[in-house]
């Protein structure tokens, strides 16, 4: 972690849908390992900045490293081919699909079997469908989920569809986890094991955890650093106390007035 | 246990292997069957290899495609210039009369390539349109159906509006139904794997599927050639058993034919469009007699089937026939 370079790297990076800038001169770093957060208020620009640097969008301008290479413009399955998962604000599971299949479909781009081994079954693909499985089934056991392995992915309490999307994005193995509003909808008890998650992903898995959140509890519990956007800028970065204490932030969130705080 | 759950086959090899024995000793019986019998046989296991590899595309990846009839018949029109002028002028000795010795031997290369040249046009139609989606999708496959009808309708070559004629009559038992098992076959032993759920994590969700690392641009072309590919073998099929062919039997409406046997056996269940695909064989001859009332009839018969789908109720029964080790049973959920 202690070399210059960093594990993802956005450099004054632009979006723009015609005459509406989505973001402007946009640059953030991130870490090895980091545990780093993205807040702001509503339209902020917290999605717009995941969709470019995960390749739904191709920035207007600027670039995009990630471990020193160019990304910007790569379609979003290379990316996540380079060792970057996201999830989705809203849940994207694959809904005909069962509990163990939907974190399954993350090996397809690693598959040593093609189309023809497939089709013909032969012991090759007869064994690695086996590893398929027991990883899959590992990584299930894991997060507390293998009870669930032949359900619908439809049918989980909504809580554990949101984890099982970070399983799934995790068993592509990530150097880099970008969440998009994890803690949405979730009760306090839900949010206080997603923050367990996320902190285990960390230590346990070595990625390094991208957040966007609106829940300051969650956020400012567990992020080592923050940037916050507003209006597609970055307003401003720093720990999480620094944060609390900049007026210019509280004032982005809160309006004018004064003495009020952050809750 | 009460077997009247889904019925899902558990070693797709053995089903293959079980519906090749079929094909072959209903051949070695031909003799007993007439000639009308064998000629729906025919049909019901082309249209079941058509509804099948249809449903790779729109059942399994969910992509809309209205020109699988001319995937057909380029493989149909491939096939019968192979038959009808390459295989006579390269090997005059071979006598290619159809029914031959050598020639049945031949007839597989021949079905191979012919499903290889409708491949290749599913390439190169797929490749540019699939970034497409939904209805635009549609439009591109509806305009490639009908340019290859107009194409063929003015080519000279191969007879213009008026088809070709005198194909000889290779096609049998045996090679309709073993294609018939083949396709099931791959099919189902594609999509029941890792690899295969590809396809359906495309239909799901692409975007969440791309960010899977899942390119879905490759399988979604992958689907489209391997259905382009069994199109064409039964356009093949079809031109060596009917032994004539013309632009018009090509057209959108055997396209959305194959759509109706698709929808009607169940998005994304092979099984269920393959019995589809042999019930609206069956109700097409069945509806001979009626003459001019026999398209109101088949619309008729067409919302009743969409209202009360026979063709899923029908799996258990089919589930029922088949010994309990080579299948297990799913005990069906509400969705």
């Amino acid at each position: 972690m202690s070399n210059s370079q960093a594990l993802l790297e956005v450099k004054n990076c632009s979006l723009r849908f015609g005459g509406i800038a989505a973001l402007t001169d946009v640059s953030i770093k991130i870490e090895a390992g980091e545990l780093l957060g993205l807040i702001g208020p509503n339209g902020a620009g917290k999605t717009s900045l995941f969709n470019i640097i995960t390749g739904v969008y191709r920035p207007t301008e600027g670039e995009i490293l990630f471990e020193g290479g160019l990304i910007a413009g790569l379609p979003s399955h290379a990316i996540n081919t380079l060792g970057m998962a996201r999830t989705f604000q809203n849940i994207r599971l694959f809904g005909s699909l069962d509990v163990g299949m939907n974190v399954r479909t993350s090996f397809i781009a690693r598959l040593r079997n093609g189309l023809i081994n497939t089709v013909c079954r032969g012991r090759s693909f007869r064994s690695e469908e086996e590893e398929v499985q027991e990883e899959g089934r590992r990584l299930l056991a894991y997060f507390g989920l293998e009870h669930a392995a032949l359900h619908p992915s439809r049918s989980l309490p909504y809580g554990d569809q949101r984890r099982l999307e970070i399983v799934r994005a995790l068993a592509t193995k990530p150097r880099l986890l970008l969440l998009d509003e994890p803690a949405a909808g979730m009760n306090p008890t839900e949010k206080e094991e997603l923050k367990q998650l996320i902190a285990r992903v960390r230590d346990e898995f070595g990625t390094a955890v991208m957040l966007v959140e609106h829940d300051m509890k969650v956020v400012m519990g567990i992020c080592e650093r923050l940037y916050v956007l507003d209006q597609g800028k970055v307003l401003a970065s720093g720990t999480p106390a620094e944060i609390r204490a900049n007026p210019k932030v509280i004032t982005a969130y809160l309006g004018e007035s004064r003495g009020e705080e952050v809750a | 246990m009460f077997r009247s759950y889904h019925a899902r086959i558990k070693n797709p090899r053995v089903a293959l292997a079980a519906g090749l024995a079929i094909a072959l000793l209903l051949q070695l019986g031909s003799g007993w069957i007439d000639p009308y019998t064998t000629q729906v046989i025919l049909f019901a296991a082309i249209n079941v290899i058509l509804a099948v590899s249809l449903n790779l595309v729109m059942g399994e990846t969910g992509q809309f495609s209205l020109c699988h009839a001319a995937f057909m018949a380029v493989g149909a029109y491939a096939s019968a210039l192979l038959t009808g002028k390459a295989l006579p002028s390269l090997f005059p000795h071979l006598a290619w009369t159809g029914t031959s010795w050598a020639s049945q031997l031949t007839f597989l290369p021949v079905l191979m390539i012919a499903g290889l040249i409708a491949a290749f046009a599913g390439l190169i139609v797929g490749g540019p349109s699939l970034r497409l989606r939904g209805d635009y999708l549609a439009m591109v496959t509806l305009g490639f159906g009908e340019i290859i009808r107009v194409l063929l309708q003015n080519t000279n070559a191969v007879g213009g509006a008026r088809g070709m004629e005198g194909i000889l009559p290779a096609t049998n038992l045996f090679w309709a139904i073993g294609f018939a098992a083949v396709t099931l076959y791959t099919m189902i032993a594609l999509v029941r794997s890792t690899y295969g759920r590809g396809f359906q994590a495309v239909r799901d969700d692409e975007i969440a599927a791309e960010a899977m690392g899942i390119n879905t641009t490759r399988f979604k072309v992958t689907a489209f050639v391997i259905g382009a590919f069994f199109a064409g073998v039964a356009g093949a099929l079809y031109a060596h058993a009917v032994e004539f062919i013309s632009p018009e039997g090509f057209n959108f409406l055997r396209s959305f034919e194959i759509i109706v046997m698709v929808i009607l056996g169940g998005l994304g269940r092979p099984v269920g469009v393959a019995v589809a695909a042999i019930l609206i064989t069956l109700l097409n001859e069945w509806l001979r007699d009626l003459s001019q009332y026999r398209m109101v009839v088949y619309a008729l018969i067409i919302i009743l089937f969409m209202i009360f789908r026979p063709a899923e109720s029908l799996r258990p029964f089919i589930g029922r026939l088949i010994p309990e080790r080579f299948v297990r049973f799913k005990k069906s959920k509400a969705a």
